[in-house]
């Protein structure tokens, strides 16, 4: 059985990952271990979703992580929880590690974005937090099929949306429509707060 | 664009899904807008939950590297500014500036007059990363910008030449596939045509036959471009009939 991961306070499980961090901050190495414990999976989880190439999602996986330690005072808890924060620069780290492959390689635009990763079920047969994905599942079902298709795109492609527009063929008025009411149906069903 | 316009910016942002300046544009909205950045908040947030449902197991060994990797970073201090996630420019900046460092300390270890040549290479070597990465980042700022209009065009001998034009950022951009070497030095120059006035707009890479160029300077009010067979450095006017002239997408 893997580790759960924890998102939030447990009851009675020590320290909150917000308090880590700004243990971290000071320089503790110890609550950077416990912060390493508890975000290491998620963020190695939506670095190689994003690059699919096991050895550089490893490669950026690692300097997210050296980038939470080292920019742990940036963090600020009147701005959502210390997992969003990993897990936003994560995905950042990772669009920038390929939007910037992709830019060096001067590679033909479109078959790019036609050749590059799986869907979404390819991707999430990796996951091993059967509980957040079977709540994830539940509530993309409840998007439209263009919703559904642009936010995924967006998010486990690393597409822009001029890219999702392009290869869905779809005005981008209406991507960028789509990317935010799919959003804030997704956020509505899965009962985000900021 | 309007204000409402980069309202409904926001999911595409909180999914990171915005090309450089589209990014840039948001976030200046973004600090004036408190309604947006409550609502960034929270979509990004909800992404992160698409994030949380790829949690995989990190391979062994994973950890001890990281923890290995911190003891050599030195921390920065607390932010005054709202940069959550951080940008991209400084981030290279920095790698950059530990480069620089590393030539400076090599001439610390006495390896004397090699130490300054290592310190040009280096300095030389970072200028000309940051062009490339410039030149990088502008044609996909141009293949990326919503209004980007393409046309191809058929070459001579087999090659295909695609323009690529966005009014918004004033800039083209040509996608050149299967061309032929030029003859030995000369090289293959880019114009832009204004009322059939050839404008220089850069050179090609004469030993690439397949390569994607920022035309050099504003698209103006150029309606066509050229290419012509230039000595090696280029002309400030053509000197040899056009191998192609494309009209740009309108």
């Amino acid at each position: 059985m893997k580790e759960a991961v924890r998102i939030g306070p447990a009851p009675g499980a020590g320290p909150s990952l917000e308090e880590l961090m700004a243990d971290v901050a000071k320089g503790d190495k110890e609550a950077f271990a416990s912060v390493y414990d508890a975000v290491a999976g998620s963020v190695l989880g939506v670095v190689r979703g994003v690059l699919r190439d096991r050895a550089q999602s490893e490669e950026v996986a690692q300097e997210v992580l050296v980038e939470v330690w080292g920019n742990a005072a940036r963090y600020r808890t009147d701005r959502g929880t210390a997992i969003n924060w990993v897990l936003t620069l994560a995905h950042r780290r990772a669009i920038d590690r390929v939007r910037s492959v992709e830019a060096a390689a001067a590679r033909d635009h479109r078959a790019a974005l036609l050749a590059r990763t799986p869907e979404f079920d390819e991707v999430t047969e990796e996951v091993e937090t059967r509980l957040e994905r079977e709540q994830l599942r539940r509530c993309l079902r409840t998007l439209t099929e263009l919703q559904r298709q642009s936010v995924s795109l967006a998010y486990y492609r690393g597409l822009t949306y001029s890219e999702v527009a392009e290869l869905l063929s779809v005005p981008l008025g209406t991507i960028k429509t789509r990317l935010r009411d799919g959003l804030i149906r997704l956020r509505d069903c899965l009962g985000v707060g900021a | 664009m309007t204000a409402v316009d980069l309202h409904t910016l926001t999911g595409a942002y909180a999914l990171h899904a915005l090309g450089p300046a589209e990014q840039a544009e948001f976030e200046r909205h973004l600090a004036a807008c408190e309604a947006c950045a409550q609502e960034v908040r929270e979509l990004s947030a909800t992404a992160a939950r698409l994030g949380l449902a790829l949690t995989v197991v990190p391979p062994d060994g994973f950890k001890e590297s990281v923890l290995r990797r911190i003891d050599s970073v030195r921390q920065a201090p607390p932010s005054t500014s709202s940069d959550a996630a951080g940008a991209g420019a400084p981030r290279r900046a920095r790698r950059v500036q530990r480069w620089v460092l590393a030539a400076c300390v090599a001439a610390v270890a006495g390896l004397g007059a090699t130490t300054v040549w290592q310190y040009v290479e280096a300095r030389d070597a970072r200028q000309e990363a940051r062009r490339a990465q410039e030149a990088t980042d502008q044609v996909a700022d141009v293949l990326a910008a919503p209004d980007a209009k393409a046309r191809t065009a058929r070459l001579a001998g087999g090659a295909s030449g695609t323009v690529v034009v966005s009014e918004s950022r004033d800039r083209a951009v040509f996608v050149a596939a299967s061309m032929a070497e030029p003859p030995s030095g000369k090289v293959y120059q880019l114009w832009f045509d204004e009322d059939g006035t050839m404008r220089p707009a850069g050179l090609m890479d004469p030993h690439r036959t397949a390569q994607t160029v920022l035309l050099e300077g504003a698209v103006g009010d150029a309606s066509g471009m050229g290419i012509t067979v230039e000595p090696a450095g280029g002309s400030a006017h053509p000197t040899s009939a056009p191998v192609a002239l494309m009209r740009l997408p309108a």
